[in-house]
Formats: structure tokens, C-alpha cells, sequence
């Protein structure tokens, strides 16, 4: 099994990468859902 | 959002399904053994970068012939996932070479031209971060877009082209190139896999830059 490491270690860092990045999404996307629900709830109130 | 939510479980379970392919289907290649595994990895995450790329220029070129944001949206989220997938033929390129070739990094010319779209798309990105109007940031982006692009057919040429420390093309490198059969259904396999998984984050992009617009949106009615 010569080169098991280098295999394991690009799969696992590969990944890793588009998990971090999928997060990165996933994170600005609920900040920005609760940003624009508290807008829409003052705007009825502002008018 | 059902749409994406199939299309990210698709994603899921062809990946999954790929990566067990490249590892009990595909048989071991003879000379490099086992490490050769990666190429279902890296060739097939390089090919996505270069669609998702694909897609940014056509978003690029139809915001500077129609001036619609929607297709700014398609830009950004092909260079972002573009991005992506471009650093991970990066980071797995050199561990598959250090074995292979007892280096793990030269400046030959398909190394330094990847490279070279890798930053061209991390300026891409900085550029739109520069700019604060939309109009405006779209606009300067989409033509910095296109120039960046011209980068591709020359990540992909280069090793046709050129003689490179980079192995010569297995799939459309004309005569005396070639895969074993097993080996190349993996392959697109892997590749059509990786394509699911790159259009299902520009899904994710994109919805994501359009709430982005609808928020500026409210921001500027709420500040009115």
C-alpha cells in the first residue's frame, strides 16, 4: 500500500476545501436571510 | 430551493459513488500504483473549474451585451466555485507529484499557467471588491472577466503544446494517448459526478448573490 498517505491526505484535503467553502455559502447565505426578514418586518412600520 | 435541495443530494450520492469507483473499480495503474488514484480527483476537478470558468464568461459577455444583474450573479458564482475547484487541482496536483516526480512543484508550462488562472480569478474577485457601485462593479468585473478566460484554452493547450514536466493528455490527446477502458469510464464518471457537485454550488452562489441584490434592495427603500 506504497502512497496510501498521499492518497488519503489529497481526497481529505480536497474535500476539506469544498467543505470550508460550501460553509462559507451556507453561512453568508443565514446571515443575509436573517438580515433581509428583519428588514421586511421595518419597512410595514417605516411606511 | 427543491431544486437545489435534489440536486445538492445528487451531488452527494455521485460523489460518493465516484470516489468508490476510482478506488475498488478502477484498476491500479502499473507504473505509479496507487497514488495514480488521484487523477479521478484532480482531472475531474480540473475539467469542473473549467465549466464553471465557462459559465462566469458567459455571464461576463451577456451583462456587457444586456446589462441584466441576473447574469452578474452567474459570474460571480462561476469565478467563486471556479475558484474552488482550481485550488483543489492546486493542492492535489503537487501530492500526487512528489511521489511521481520527487518535486512537488516546477514552473513548467501547464503548472505556471493554472497558476497564473488561479490569480487571475482571485483579482477577478478582489476587483469586485473594490467597487461599491453595482452598475459600475458589474460592468469593470465582466471585462476583466473576459480577458481572465483567455487564460483557459491555454491551461488546456499548454500540455499539447508545449513539452511540460506535466504527463501528456490520456483523454482527447490524440495518437498514442490513452486509458484503459475500466480506467475511462471511471473517469467520466468521476467527471460527471464533479460537474453535478460544481452546478450545484453555483446554484448555491447564485441564490446567494440574489438575496444579496434583494437586501441592498430593502437596505436602500429602509434608508429612504
Amino acid at each position: 500500500m506504497k502512497n496510501l498517505n498521499s492518497v488519503f491526505a489529497a481526497y481529505l484535503i480536497g474535500w476539506g476545501v469544498f467543505f470550508v467553502f460550501y460553509l462559507t455559502i451556507a453561512k453568508r447565505t443565514a446571515k443575509l436571510r436573517a438580515e433581509l426578514e428583519r428588514l421586511k418586518s421595518y419597512l410595514p412600520r417605516a411606511k | 430551493m427543491t431544486k437545489r435541495i435534489i440536486l445538492g443530494g445528487a451531488a452527494i450520492l455521485l460523489v460518493i459513488a465516484s470516489a468508490y469507483a476510482a478506488f475498488f473499480i478502477a484498476p491500479e495503474e502499473r507504473t505509479m500504483g496507487l497514488i495514480q488514484r488521484i487523477f479521478y480527483f484532480h482531472v475531474s476537478s480540473a475539467w469542473a473549474g473549467f465549466t464553471a470558468f465557462f459559465l462566469c464568461f458567459i455571464g461576463n459577455l451577456l451583462y456587457v451585451w444586456k446589462r441584466d444583474q441576473k447574469y452578474d450573479w452567474l459570474a460571480v458564482s462561476g469565478a467563486e466555485v471556479g475558484l474552488a475547484f482550481t485550488t483543489v487541482v492546486l493542492i492535489t496536483g503537487p501530492i500526487w507529484a512528489h511521489p511521481v516526480w520527487g518535486i512537488w512543484w516546477t514552473w513548467d508550462a501547464r503548472l505556471t499557467s493554472t497558476f497564473v488562472l488561479w490569480l487571475l480569478y482571485v483579482s477577478y474577485l478582489l476587483l469586485r471588491s473594490l467597487v461599491d457601485e453595482p452598475d459600475r462593479r458589474a460592468l469593470l468585473s465582466s471585462l476583466f472577466g473576459i480577458f481572465a478566460f483567455l487564460d483557459v484554452p491555454l491551461v488546456f493547450g499548454a500540455i499539447r503544446w508545449w513539452r511540460t514536466q506535466h504527463p501528456q493528455p490520456v483523454i482527447m490527446g490524440g495518437q498514442g494517448s490513452g486509458l484503459d477502458p475500466t480506467m475511462k469510464s471511471v473517469f467520466f464518471f468521476s467527471a460527471l459526478a464533479m460537474h453535478v457537485f460544481m452546478l450545484f454550488l453555483v446554484a448555491e452562489r447564485y441564490a446567494l448573490e440574489k438575496m444579496q441584490t434583494e437586501t441592498d434592495f430593502l437596505v436602500r427603500e429602509v434608508e429612504a
